[in-house]
């Protein structure tokens, strides 16, 4: 294989990269939309949230992917193909990640909420200062998976005829005729970029963690106790006064 | 701006429903090969060895964090070449099955590590034999409290089917693909397949949702 090659072989590697990022960044911000809505007390805000999800995970991505691709297109939109996967990974893993953030904070122990109603915080001021910091390192394992999966998804752009990794592979193996080192190579540099994710969402699960008093070093000496010092001011009453009145 | 044919989805059904029937066979396959291949990964994962433990951890991991898709064109273009020659749904078959026993060694790893230290000891307490320790008491007890999380990896392989489209199976979306390929009509072949996806997978979600509670306590 020349250098020629193998440096397509990298643009390829850029954009899934970049593919990676795009959709995961709009898969996150779906994930707590959906999954904050699912929890509302409106029923049909419920209701249309839940609809969202089970559709979309019951659905294959390629499908949805192809849809956008194909079939958008007749009703008047036309999505540049980069943006229809990145669309299709965003919604289909979204629509994952909303049951792993709707299980996080249905995870958080209901003392912490009713302190926080019984400080009369307002909602939002709940789930902001109260909630949400506990329950997103629970978050962080799952989401890590997700991510995983996200990343081997975008594979599946490269049948739009995006210039992904997994494209430029099969133009390698067009070129030289040696299928199992084109792809030998990119299967390792996609294992490359899963263990550098992976790592990079440990460090962040170990910060939150930490931040939150439950790192490994602490959790020997206080294995329950939220140290008051990792939340806002306000937060700390909500948690001492819930301890008091429980 | 194209409008909605029925009498178009009328036309491609039976193509459609010809690719269910593959794809259907196709995830049946997939599943029990994922289901033995890993067990095997499991049993592996327990051994006293590292000379086995290790490769077969590297070599999980590995297909595990690399996408299935390029794992099928892998399958497709190399075994040819190895003097091997399956068909492409047999390679297909076979690259979702490898593919997903790399999860299913996971699950299966939770379902032993979750049988009570009890029981073991019990065992050894019989003195049963170690063959005998697996089949009869913990194989048993471990398999049973995953087969929810099994049958949610099938639905997961079965909407994973499509991609052996890219490997020219006909499966739905291969059928899909040729009825729009001949009449440039798109809307209604890949609607009707996503649907159908959502029309499956729901229900036996559901099921498995069941399933789990029943099984749970």
């Amino acid at each position: 294989m020349t250098i020629g090659l193998f440096e397509l072989l990298l643009k390829g590697l850029w954009l899934t990269v970049q593919l990676t990022v795009y959709s995961a960044a709009l898969a996150g911000v779906i994930a707590f939309i959906v999954g904050l809505a699912r929890l509302s007390p409106l029923w049909i805000v419920r209701f249309l949230s839940g609809v969202y999800v089970e559709f979309f995970r019951g659905t294959s991505a390629l499908v949805l992917m192809f849809w956008l691709f194909f079939a958008l297109p007749l009703t008047g939109w036309q999505l540049a193909p980069v943006w229809a996967g990145t669309l299709a990974l965003g919604i289909s893993y979204g629509a994952y990640g909303s049951e792993v953030v709707r299980g996080a904070i249905n995870a958080v122990t209901p003392a912490q909420r009713e302190a926080a109603i019984a400080l009369s915080f307002t909602p939002w001021q709940r789930m902001r200062l109260v909630i949400l910091p506990q329950a997103v390192p629970t978050m962080l394992p799952p989401f890590n998976n997700l991510l995983i999966e996200l990343l081997k998804g975008t594979a599946l752009v490269s049948i739009l005829g995006i210039s992904d990794l997994a494209f430029n592979a099969q133009l390698v193996r067009l070129a030289t005729g040696n299928s199992a080192q084109a792809y030998g190579i990119i299967l390792v540099m996609y294992f490359v970029v899963a263990f550098v994710l992976t790592r990079l969402m440990r460090m962040l699960e170990r910060r939150a963690k930490a931040s939150l008093g439950q790192g490994p070093a602490r959790s020997a000496a206080k294995p329950a106790a939220v140290p008051p010092t990792a939340l806002g001011d306000a937060a700390n009453d909500a948690i001492e006064t819930g301890g008091g009145a429980a | 701006m194209s409008t909605w044919s029925w009498s178009y989805v009328g036309h491609i059904m039976p193509d459609i429903l010809k690719g269910l029937l593959v794809t259907v066979e196709a995830t049946l396959l997939g599943s029990l090969i994922s289901f033995v291949l890993g067990l095997v990964w499991a049993l592996a994962l327990r051994s006293s060895t590292r000379w086995v433990r290790w490769p077969v951890q590297a070599v999980t991991e590995f297909v595990r964090s690399t996408p299935l898709l390029v794992q099928l064109f892998f399958w497709f273009y190399v075994l040819p070449s190895t003097g091997v020659s399956f068909s492409p749904l047999t390679t297909g078959v076979l690259g979702l099955g490898l593919h997903y026993s790399t999860y299913t060694a996971e699950v299966y790893r939770a379902g032993i590590d979750g049988v009570p230290v009890g029981q073991w000891e019990a065992a050894t307490a019989l003195s049963l034999p170690r063959r005998h320790t697996w089949t009869a008491v913990i194989l048993p007890q471990a398999v049973r409290r995953v087969v929810p999380v099994l049958g949610n990896y099938v639905i997961a392989m079965f909407k994973d089917t499509p991609l052996l489209a890219a490997i020219t199976v006909l499966d739905m979306l291969g059928e899909a693909r040729l009825d729009s390929a001949a009449s440039f009509r798109y809307m209604e072949p890949i609607t009707v397949v996503g649907i159908l996806f959502v029309v499956i997978a729901y229900p036996t979600s559901l099921l498995m949702r069941a399933l789990e509670r029943r099984l749970g306590n």
